[in-house]
């Protein structure tokens, strides 16, 4: 009834605003009103950019493409899978973002036409666009694993990407005997979530710890370092026995895994070596979502480059890529960052429709790990536009203090800033 | 406990967003370098500068002065604090100075939350004798340049006072002088009471 009552006022308010425009002489280019901007996925990044649009201008005519209808967020869903979170609370609809005025479609976008200007969706429809965000999050590459396929993925889950996934991986762990091994996979950079996996691992640890003593997790990485690496293993160590005989937790770097027999569930790796899982979780390599290899927005890396200070893809007019599907300089696939270059893409969108000059931009990345009971650890950084590329802020950011600077306090803290986080990133996204 | 934490914080995020629609649909603002700026903040602190919690502060409707002066002691660490003393590190003067016109032109809106109501109304006495004449209002009014207090998050209010008494946090003298009087007079129950009191969102 409030909120009714608000849009109606505020609705007329805009109409107002368009005809005082119109009498003192700005030009119906000026204004934005009635552009079309069709954002393909709502996830973190296209969600906020289509909320950002209508904030900077409610006249505008925003559509939101996605698949399915509801959004399941990647972050805090390892809270999930350790049982110590609700799935319903990572669960989001799209009423939030229709009360705002956008529409929103459910259906697959088959195919961007960017000559014609067009976006076609599976359910045969065809959305028309002076603008449109691309933000399709990313695709797993299963096939880099011999013997791992999206088939097989419902009985070895990836779980990268929040939902059914997720349930089936905390399904399997609570089933898993005493004394069972949990073998993570973590996939090679670039990926969604850089500190994912480990986080994933901590808090795995922690249920076994307090169910399954007997049980440990082995994480198998192609890489030979990791974010967060040195506050992951110290906390590691303080909790789960990290490095000694007894550990819950062990870390096998710098050898990729590359066939799993199904059956067996176990892993082979690059080196020879095999290990047998009883459960086993799979996040496999990954590139940008497939639409954007489609619309040909991809580089031979897999990744979309774009202009990093407004979005806009180095390849195609008029289409513009954000969130993890992006190349962004030195800004992690984050649920922060995507949110942060939603609204920054906004901006960029919103200039180049009113042929406005581009606000110098800025961003932030805040990503939180719960690693046991009562403690978490953060990294942060500031990011601006040099020119060229997005860089970090000289001097600004970093990791939470370890060593000597270890305060059981303040990680405690980070707990419920964590907690935070994720209430105050899912309402700027969603609501 | 988490499902009943998301829908108060619906109920209340409602009005508040209701209240940002309006202002941004009457102004077609937003296009300039302060809100690109706290465009950074608010993924964590809230549309508008106000949080949905559990712990992290509502920073919208906060006074200039007392924004400038936050970010700035972040900045040269004489705060401290788990995450804003590197995020503050990323500011200029000036950056500082186009986020803190942006959260001062917002409205604080007091979250409601879980408080001892016993408690809380020995809170009130308290804060009257001893808070009241620097904080204004309970704290809910951005003039007397002095941060919220009352209708700000539980965990953030306790987590200061923890600070302010143990040291790591600086305080004015007059503070301090006040605050070892009601520890004097009423010992940690005296904080508690407070803590309650602001949570109670009353005024």
């Amino acid at each position: 009834m409030k909120v009714n009552l608000t849009r109606r006022t505020l609705l007329k308010a805009s109409a107002a605003s368009v005809a005082a425009g119109a009498m003192f002489g700005v030009s119906h280019s000026a204004l934005a009103a009635g552009n079309k901007v069709v954002v393909v996925g709502g996830g973190i990044a296209g969600s906020t950019a289509a909320k950002s649009l209508k904030r900077l201008d409610p006249n505008l005519d925003v559509t939101v493409i996605e698949a399915n209808k509801n959004y399941h967020t990647c972050f805090m869903s390892n809270e999930v899978i350790n049982g110590d979170r609700d799935i319903k609370t990572i669960r989001f609809d799209y009423e939030g973002l229709k009360k705002h005025g956008i529409k929103v479609e459910f259906d697959h976008v088959e195919a961007i036409d960017t000559d014609k200007k067009q976006v076609k969706t599976k359910g045969g429809k065809t959305f028309a666009y002076d603008r449109c965000i691309v933000a399709p999050g990313v695709q797993l590459n299963y096939e880099a694993i011999e013997g791992y396929s999206q088939a097989v993925s419902k009985e070895i889950p990836h779980a990268w990407k929040a939902g059914e996934q997720t349930e089936i991986l905390r399904d399997q762990l609570k089933a898993m005997k005493d004394g069972g091994t949990f073998v993570l996979v973590a996939p090679p950079n670039p990926f969604r979530c850089p500190p994912g996996p480990y986080e994933r691992a901590s808090l795995v640890a922690k249920y076994l710890k307090e169910h399954k003593p007997k049980s440990k997790v082995i994480i198998l990485d192609p890489k030979d370092k990791f974010s967060k690496k040195g506050l992951f293993e110290d906390a590691w160590k303080r909790h789960y026995g990290y490095g000694s005989a007894n550990a819950m937790v062990e870390w096998h770097g710098a050898d990729a895994v590359v066939k799993v027999d199904a059956k067996t569930k176990t892993v082979t790796t690059a080196s020879g070596k095999t290990f047998k899982a009883d459960v086993l979780n799979i996040v496999p390599p990954q590139k940008a979502g497939k639409i954007a290899h489609l619309a040909g927005l991809t580089n031979d890396a897999g990744w979309c480059p774009i202009n990093q200070k407004t979005f806009e893809s180095s390849v195609k007019k008029d289409v513009y890529v954000v969130g993890d599907a992006s190349i962004a300089g030195a800004m992690p696939k984050s649920g922060y960052s995507a949110n942060s270059q939603g609204k920054v893409c906004a901006v960029a969108v919103y200039a180049s429709l009113t042929g406005k000059t581009m606000i110098e931009p800025s961003w932030v990345n805040t990503c939180y790990s719960i690693v046991a009971k009562d403690e978490a650890i953060s990294v942060a950084a500031v990011y601006k536009f040099d020119g060229e590329k997005i860089v970090g802020v000289q001097g600004a950011g970093g990791l939470t203090p370890g060593g000597d600077g270890f305060n059981a306090e303040n990680r405690k803290r980070e707990v419920q800033y964590a907690y935070s986080w994720f209430n105050n990133i899912v309402a700027d996204t969603f609501f | 406990m988490k499902n009943t934490k998301q829908t108060s914080m619906k109920k209340w995020m409602g009005v508040v967003l209701a209240g940002g629609l309006l202002t941004s649909g009457l102004a077609q603002a937003e296009f300039d370098r302060a809100s690109m700026l706290a465009n950074t903040c608010v993924g964590c602190h809230g549309i508008n500068g106000i949080s949905a919690g559990p712990a992290i502060p509502s920073i919208g409707g906060l006074s200039q002065a007392y924004f400038i002066d936050s970010m700035k002691a972040y900045r040269d660490g004489t705060r401290p604090s788990t995450i804003m003393t590197r995020l503050a590190k990323g500011y200029t003067d000036e950056d500082i100075a186009e986020m803190a016109k942006y959260f001062a032109q917002q409205k604080y809106v007091q979250v409601s939350q879980s408080h001892d109501a016993k408690l809380a109304e020995q809170g009130r006495a308290i804060h009257s004798k001893s808070c009241e004449r620097c904080h204004d209002a309970a704290g809910t009014v951005a003039e007397d340049d002095a941060g919220f207090l009352s209708g700000q998050m539980k965990p953030y209010l306790a987590y200061s006072l923890q600070d302010f008494i143990s040291g790591d946090r600086e305080m004015e003298k007059k503070m301090a002088a006040e605050l070892k009087k009601v520890q004097d007079a009423h010992g940690d129950e005296g904080i508690k009471a407070l803590i309650e009191y602001y949570a109670s969102g009353k005024k």
